[in-house]
């Protein structure tokens, strides 16, 4: 599969006209981690390229040196035949290539034209000149269909919202090349097929776009030509037209991936957990939880779909204990849990996978075996006396790292330098491994590879299979149809009528995921036998 | 309550503006470098230097405004000092910045002992002379308040303007706060983090030290060592106290300040069943309920203390 790219590249293109993008042997190394390695690629005019990869693969690393956050170790980066300046996202903007960020680079506590007009004016100019600002922003977003309200605050707006707002920043620099890092991760079928819309439509117009997925489907359905990253090399290019979704993955994971078998009914008809009537409200008193009733059975798995923003979080920090509802009720195995602290809720045996698993999962600069002991330290298999008991806490630590296979190179090491899919490994095995009656599971696999998810969804089913009630938060519908026994979507705080996935598709979610909760019950109730 | 018969006296309010000033250039200051993500302990240390500086160029010939000056560059080189610790070099805020404190408190009285070795009482320059504004000073009540005020102190009010239109009128002041909240997004809009923060620092501790300076050119006429005597701690809680805006931090100080004016006149009222300390204590516990109170909603700037390291993964 491996091609001598360079050659390959220039001698047609050089002859024909001049790339919009060229780069040439990037190779980045942090430390004696090679993130990149020699990678060549080029971009045409109108053309929108799909970076695949698994994470760590560097596709990100590799789209952060043409954008300048990085400077490549080695290589070059030419921009219509003109060399670009390293290291510098001054010079990358003023090229005409624009980055949408993974993590957006919002300012939580401004508004969002001040985010968007940041660094587009002259520094030491003495007025913002906002009403032309607002005119052009008005005009793109018309022509876009992106609209935003310019004075709420960005940490007011939900994910989707706020990555509208990154892609109006970035159109209002005027661009050329436009860069996404997983620019759909957070968003309905709908939304997502409609930035593709917005994508081709800059296309067309003689922009560039280079998409970064790990979503075969996006890939095949989205773009020009497929470029695939693994461990740092570029291992595989394509036209997208022809090829197969498989191609691609082999190519992404180097081998094939067994298949999970994914069903199995529900054997239990036990409730387990039950909320009714749940309401929570928020400063200004909206809703962000509004009457909420669901209930869950032993060894079944309750899909929750909806764009993030739409009480999610709400649901999953009531169930682990950090927030109580304004009223309302909450029962597990017939005991009320409504009022318990986190603590409780834990040793009442509802195990947590936090959708932020960074922030709210882990302790970073805590090691391995402190951070997998976080919830079971103070079992008197662990401590004593007030005393942690660290031969224990080590063969503990030890089983749990090779029963999960979380990859780190000793107990000892801090948790932030090991990758997502190992974090959420050790996640999930110290939540498992206390085997709790009732798993919330948020975003289990956001931002996970094709691997670390498909290990992710087997621990799930293992747990399910084990007698377990899994709550799991989603915004991946492929995910929600694939493990859930029953579905119902979000809006606004608002819950649907359960589905069984059988009954439904994506695009019938998604039309209750954008607020149609009654169109949705009325094609649901006619699908239904 | 003839307690409180005070709050019509003009002196009260005369002293409580006096004694603001040097509040508002430190508060603001150290708002200017803490909206820019950097925590600035050296305000201690650089309104001593800004004291020592301002005092010697008056006292070797120079003029006073032109003192003014010299303190605020005095204060520019050690905001630097910082900026190039703590923002280049991304290391650890609070150690730097006590260490600048230090450093500039000490080298100030080693400089001040080093011109003077034999100087027994410190000597004496010729300070600001009071405002003389015809028609203002007219004014009843308010008028003899101004007319009493030093033009230091009509430089902090407008100060507190001219800071509060930088931040939130001008182009500059949008990317110093979004420095503050998000560096990267200010990197991912090709602005230098590193410089913006820089000048906020380098801007920030030149207020600090014009503080300093009025000590020395305004309310007093000399120099003496420990003069600032915890002004610019004061200063660090007035910030939080003011949720980082400058009109909040003008509040702020000038509350600060009546509780000062107003623990001396108590004071002098007081009898002997509430021992006078407890009048000096005022102050300070009235900063600390107003910081309770305040800063429970303070939205802090996000990025506060935070280094930022272009590349990092």
């Amino acid at each position: 599969m491996l091609d001598p790219w360079p050659e390959r590249h220039i001698l047609p293109m050089s002859s024909v006209e001049i790339p919009a993008l060229q780069l040439r042997n990037i190779t980045k190394t942090f430390g004696s981690l090679v993130a990149n390695d020699n990678i060549s690629l080029s971009l045409s005019q109108g053309e929108m390229l799909a970076l695949l990869g698994e994470n760590g693969a560097g596709k990100t690393t590799l789209m952060n040196i043409l954008f300048g956050h990085y400077v490549a170790t080695q290589g070059e980066i030419e921009i219509y035949g003109k060399p670009l300046v390293k290291g510098s996202p001054k010079a990358a903007l003023a090229t005409g290539i624009g980055m949408v960020h993974q993590h957006f680079t919002l300012a939580d506590n401004m508004t969002v034209l001040e985010n968007i007009i940041l660094g587009t004016e002259p520094i030491f100019s003495f007025r913002h000149h906002l009403s032309a600002a607002r005119v052009k922003l008005l005009k793109l977003s018309m022509k876009f269909a992106l609209h935003v309200d310019w004075n709420t605050l960005v940490k007011d707006l939900s994910i989707g919202q706020r990555q509208r707002v990154e892609i109006l920043k970035v159109l209002y620099r005027d661009v050329k090349i436009l860069i996404l890092d997983e620019p759909t991760a957070v968003l309905t079928p709908q939304e997502s097929a409609k930035l593709f819309t917005t994508l081709r439509l800059l296309t067309g117009k003689g922009l560039s776009v280079i998409f970064i997925t790990h979503k075969l489907k996006e890939a095949l359905s989205g773009s020009d030509r497929c470029v695939v990253l693994r461990h740092g090399r570029m291992v595989y290019e394509t036209a997208t037209k022809g090829i197969k979704a498989s191609t691609l993955a082999q190519a992404m994971v180097g081998g094939t991936l067994p298949l999970i078998k994914t069903k199995h009914p529900v054997t239990f008809s036990q409730k387990l957990l039950s909320c009714s009537n749940i309401s929570i409200r928020g400063h200004q008193h909206q809703p962000l939880l509004d009457e909420m009733n669901l209930h869950l059975l032993k060894g079944e798995i309750l899909g929750i779909a909806g764009v993030s923003g739409n009480g999610q979080m709400q649901l999953a920090n009531m169930l682990s204990g950090m927030q109580t509802p304004d009223s309302g009720e909450i029962e597990l195995n017939g005991e009320l849990i409504t009022h318990h602290t986190p603590r409780e809720m834990m040793s009442a045996g509802i195990g947590r996978v936090p959708e932020d698993r960074t922030a709210t999962g882990i302790i970073g600069d805590m090691s391995v075996r402190e951070n997998l002991a976080l919830e079971s330290y103070q079992e008197p298999s662990l401590s004593r006396f007030g005393l942690l008991k660290s031969r224990s806490m080590e063969a503990y630590a030890a089983d749990l790292i090779k029963e999960f296979d979380i990859r780190c190179p000793s107990t000892e090491t801090q948790v932030r330098n090991l990758s997502g899919g190992n974090i959420q490994k050790l996640i999930l095995a110290r939540v498992l491994s206390r085997k709790p009656i009732v798993l919330l599971a948020s975003q289990p696999t956001w931002g996970l590879d094709v691997g670390a998810t498909a290990f992710v969804h087997k621990q799930l089913i293992q747990a399910k299979r084990e007698g377990a009630g899994i709550l799991l938060i989603s915004e991946d519908l492929d995910e929600l149809l694939q493990l859930s026994d029953r579905i119902q979507v979000l809006y606004k705080g608002k819950i649907s009528v359960p589905v069984s996935p059988d009954q439904v598709d994506a695009a019938t979610l998604g039309l209750a995921m954008s607020g149609h909760l009654e169109e949705f019950s009325q094609k649901i109730g006619q699908s239904a036998p | 309550m003839d307690i409180l018969h005070f709050l019509v006296e003009t002196g009260f309010w005369i002293a409580t503006i006096r004694m603001a000033t040097p509040l508002i250039f430190g508060t603001l200051g150290e708002l200017i470098c803490e909206r820019a993500g950097v925590l600035n302990l050296g305000i201690e240390g650089i309104m001593a230097a800004g004291c020592m500086a301002g005092w010697t160029w008056v006292y070797f010939g120079g003029d006073l405004w032109s003192g003014v000056l010299f303190a605020a560059f005095i204060g520019g080189l050690f905001g630097l000092l910082h900026a190039l610790f703590t923002v280049h070099l991304g290391l650890s805020q609070h150690v730097t910045g006590l260490g600048i404190t230090m450093l500039a408190a000490a080298l100030s009285s080693f400089v001040f002992k080093m011109l003077l070795p034999k100087a027994t009482t410190p000597p004496k320059i010729i300070p600001f002379a009071n405002l003389d504004l015809p028609l203002l000073t007219d004014i009843p009540f308010v008028g003899p308040i101004i007319a009493h005020q030093s033009p230091l102190t009509l430089l902090a009010f407008f100060m507190v303007l001219v800071v509060s239109y930088l931040l939130y009128k001008t182009p500059f002041g949008l990317s110093l706060r979004m420095c503050g909240e998000n560096p990267l997004a200010v990197e991912a809009q090709g602005l230098s983090v590193f410089t913006i923060r820089t000048v906020a620092v380098v801007a920030g501790s030149s207020l600090m030290a014009v503080g300093g300076a009025f000590l020395t050119l305004s309310a007093f006429d000399a120099f003496y060592i420990g003069m600032v005597n915890g002004r610019g701690w004061i200063c660090i809680a007035l910030v939080v106290f003011s949720s980082w805006k400058p009109w909040k931090a003008l509040l702020g100080t000038l509350l600060f300040a009546a509780f000062d004016a107003m623990q001396m006149r108590v004071q002098q009222q007081s009898t002997m069943v509430i021992p006078y300390q407890f009048y000096l204590m005022l102050p300070y516990i009235f900063s600390i309920l107003a910081m309770v109170i305040m800063s429970r909603r303070a939205a802090y700037p996000k990025a506060l203390l935070v280094p930022f390291r272009k590349g990092e993964r």
